[in-house]
């Protein structure tokens, strides 16, 4: 019965949107104000009704309702109630109910926050935001229905894929989906701003917040995803290029250059159609990858059950809301105001030349993926691209927008000088200069990679140019003991800037460390053998049989010794789920500063050893305190008085009332 | 000039689109083992426990009439959906229906038909990983194949079978086998 009225909500939040797409938009054409205060009670009544229906298939999972064919398919009894639950949207119907939930959410949340929101402009972009949960609605409701029964019902299900039943991957993909449906905000309010013909620096104040919040998301669901392959696909790596993590770094991209293009909209009404273009992008980017993801066009380890109706129905999805707001844009953007000029020499310059190597990284990105469909389609044979290609066009690229990341924000407005810059950042530089070359002698020489210089090179410059720009802000160096005081004033927005700058350098360390000199060994080692890994000795002590909630696991024990004492025990495991029957495993991780001790049980070979996988993978920790310190950037920024949402607005009215 | 910048994004996104429209007409795993218009790969599966020593299902069984194979397991949720109708197809006697326990412990896939009721003439266990149901081409279960007289799979059903794939699909297929 439950089941009966989530999928009976579904279709009323489909009327509603269908509703709420045609009505307020229309009432913002011909100025009628009642029929664009639709807007708000249609966007909190549809959001109350997908709700139901997320409330509804929940239920169905924890309850193990197996007569619905969702959860039989995809739960078991046994399983820990956190991946019960983790289970609704570990599969396509129920993952595509998170994705519409989410964008209802931020549509109520337009309603919520966006009191101060021009009218017309809040209409439209509310009817643009029901127009695609019209497209999502349908698509769930003709080709996806999450609450078809089962008859007769089975005594249990299927069971979740193990490798899914990690708590690191229970939160990521509501934390992506709330990056690829934040991203929908901006969408709506460039396609209303199209409409209205106007940009302005309140819709930039308007856009910004929700933008950095998707960013913050997308970023968090990203880093998760990669710490999650990194400690139990069991190979040591993070990150493999795969189509569908290339669907999410795509929009990554493009959202951290429209984060940076709405600053010169807001700052200096500047750069417009351009953002507007980003905002389109970023979104189109989270599109493709749904589609990418669940049409089965492209072979990834990610992919859903795939089925060509699904395909054709998100393929047409995808023409309609990309094609039509691409098809809008060259129609009305050509017209619009020519904001604020300035010289290619300034901030708005360094911002601009960000953006470019920005969206040409995202556009290698995406051919790249996109590359063996196309040799497919024109009779090229069947290829893969590897990491190989990305590596050799990828990361040229994001080499020189390092190097202006630490060069834009010493730069003023309008007209910078660069000379001057330059000149206040020649100490970061010769430190810069004196790692590489202290790193190339301690790697000794061409023993290693001819790029390890340039990777902690850039770190240095990164980092010494961030910490030096606010170190000149709080005048660090000319009024030493005002300093203090000068940091707590300074913008939250400030802090933000520097501290995600400066996870990118952390980041860059990470990247090159663990990419040059990662140590493996994989042998067969008999119990008490002892094999020497980045200087550690790893001796495997013993392999026990250990039951878990729904699987048993082979435990091993191994020694760690360092210069002959033993200074820790690490127990990887070789996990067998019941239901369905698959193995995964589970390394055992050492972290410290300069790296990680990776240890990973395999099977047991016939004469008596096991097959085990040692590694070191060095400053694999930067790797995710860079992650972190992005997150803790946006926060921090989003915490911004200006950020606040309809702040300005608040603002005005309280000076009026004074 | 500059109008025509503002035209590019919706250009490169229509190429974009028709490449989508090809690629959905393409399999980019295209697994080539679906062996229709093939003789049936050579096998020789053991028979369940209980069913008598000599029920297995091997590649010469598979000759002189037309048969159905389909592919289960004690593991299958959509199995048990298909399963009435397979017994209720067994009592046309238009078919011989012959059954792949795969991918199974061949107890448990022979006490799963004592509990929902047994369709089928042979069934032979094929254990992970699977060997033989790998050759026949089954990308999961339920899975069924239309063979001919001449032992030449001539059909191949993806997914639990239902009373309408049955009477559109399958059985013309069947009967036309049959007459020739």
């Amino acid at each position: 019965m439950i089941a009966e009225i989530g999928h009976f909500a579904l279709v009323l939040a489909l009327c509603v949107a269908l509703v709420q797409a045609v009505v307020p938009l229309m009432g913002a054409n011909r100025g009628w104000a009642s029929w664009m205060a639709v807007a708000g009670p249609a966007s909190s009544l549809q959001f109350l009704f997908i709700a139901v229906a997320f409330g509804a298939l929940t239920n169905a999972y924890v309850t193990s309702d197996f007569s619905v064919m969702n959860v039989a398919q995809n739960s078991h009894t046994e399983k820990p109630m956190l991946y019960k639950v983790a289970g609704v949207w570990g599969n396509h119907e129920g993952s595509l109910l998170l994705w519409i939930t989410i964008l209802a959410l931020f549509g109520f949340a337009v309603t919520l926050f966006g009191r101060n929101l021009p009218p017309g402009l809040k209409s439209r972009a509310l009817s643009v935001q029901a127009m695609i949960s019209v497209g999502f609605l349908a698509f769930i409701l003709l080709t996806s229905n999450p609450f078809a029964r089962l008859e007769p019902p089975p005594m249990d299900g299927n069971g979740l894929n193990p490798m899914l039943q990690d708590p690191g991957l229970a939160f990521h993909p509501p934390m992506l989906y709330l990056g690829y449906v934040g991203f929908s905000m901006a969408f709506s309010f460039a396609i209303a701003a199209l409409l209205e013909g106007r940009v302005d620096a309140a819709w930039a104040r308007w856009v910004r917040p929700w933008t950095l919040a998707a960013w913050i998301f997308l970023t968090g669901g990203i880093i998760l995803g990669s710490w999650w392959a990194y400690y139990t696909l069991g190979w040591g790596g993070w990150w493999y290029w795969d189509p569908v993590e290339n669907a999410s770094f795509m929009p990554w991209l493009a959202g951290t250059a429209l984060l940076h293009s709405a600053v010169v909209v807001e700052k200096r009404d500047a750069l417009k159609s351009w953002t507007i273009l980003l905002a389109i992008v970023a979104f189109g980017f989270s599109l493709l990858g749904t589609f990418l993801v669940r049409s089965g066009v492209l072979t990834s380890v990610h992919a859903f059950a795939t089925d060509p109706a699904r395909g054709v129905f998100v393929l047409l999805l995808l023409c309609l809301a990309v094609g039509g707001s691409f098809t809008l844009y060259a129609m009305r953007a050509p017209a619009m105001k020519m904001g604020g000029l300035f010289s290619p020499i300034s901030r708005e310059g360094a911002l601009l030349l960000n953006n470019v190597l920005m969206a040409t990284g995202a556009a290698t990105v995406l051919l790249g993926t996109l590359y063996p469909l196309i040799a497919d389609a024109l009779n090229l044979g069947k290829v893969s691209v590897g990491p190989p290609f990305f590596n050799a066009v990828f990361l040229p690229l994001m080499a020189p927008m390092v190097v202006v990341m630490a060069v834009g924000p010493m730069m003023a407005w309008k007209r910078g000088d660069l000379a001057g810059v330059l000149g206040r950042l020649k100490f970061a530089a010769a430190i810069a200069l004196g790692g590489a070359m202290l790193v190339w002698f301690l790697q000794g020489g061409s023993a290693g990679p001819w790029w390890t210089g340039i990777g902690f090179a850039l770190a240095l410059w990164l980092g010494l140019g961030t910490l030096l720009d606010l170190a000149e802000r709080i005048r660090l160096f000319q009024a030493p003991g005002e300093a203090l005081g000068r940091a707590a004033r300074l913008p939250r927005s400030s802090w933000g800037m520097v501290l995600a700058h400066l996870g990118v350098a952390v980041f860059i360390v990470g990247l090159t460390a663990s990419s040059a000199w990662t140590t493996e060994r994989i042998q067969s080692q008999k119990i008490g053998e002892t094999v020497t890994v980045g200087g550690f000795g790893i001796t495997l002590t013993g392999v026990h049989e250990v039951p878990g909630p729904n699987y048993t696991a082979s435990r091993a024990s191994f020694d760690i010794s360092k210069d002959g004492s033993v200074i820790d025990v690490m127990q990887p495991e070789k996990r067998t789920y019941r239901m369905p029957p698959r193995p995964t495993t589970t390394a055992a991780i050492r972290s410290g500063l300069l790296g990680d001790l990776y240890v990973v049980i395999g099977d047991a070979d016939p004469k008596g050893g096991y097959v085990t996988r040692l590694y070191f993978n060095p400053c694999i920790p930067w790797l995710w305190a860079g992650g972190a310190l992005l997150v803790i950037g946006g926060l921090i920024s989003l915490g911004d008085r200006r950020h606040r949402i309809g702040a300005p607005a608040q603002a005005a009215t309280r000076r009026v009332a004074a | 000039m500059r109008r025509a910048l503002f035209l590019l994004p919706v250009a490169i996104f229509g190429i974009m689109a028709l490449l989508f429209v090809k690629g959905l007409t393409m399999d980019p795993k295209t697994i080539p083992s679906v062996l229709i218009d093939r003789p049936v790969p050579e096998m020789a599966l053991a028979a369940l426990p209980g069913r008598g020593e000599t029920s297995g299902l091997a590649t010469n069984d598979l000759k002189g009439r037309v048969s159905l194979v389909n592919i289960y397991g004690s593991w299958c949720i959509a199995c048990v959906q298909e399963h009435p109708y397979l017994l209720e197809y067994k009592k046309t006697g238009l078919v011989a229906i012959h059954g792949i326990d795969w991918r199974d412990d061949p107890a448990l896939g022979a006490a799963w038909l004592k509990k929902h009721g047994d369709p089928y003439e042979r069934v032979g266990v094929d254990p992970a990983p699977g060997r033989a149901a790998v050759d026949f081409g089954v990308t999961g279960a339920p899975e069924s194949f239309i063979v001919d007289k001449a032992g030449i799979i001539r059909y191949k059903h993806i997914g639990p079978i239902s009373p309408e794939v049955w009477t559109k699909t399958l059985l013309p297929i069947i009967r036309e086998l049959d007459k020739k």
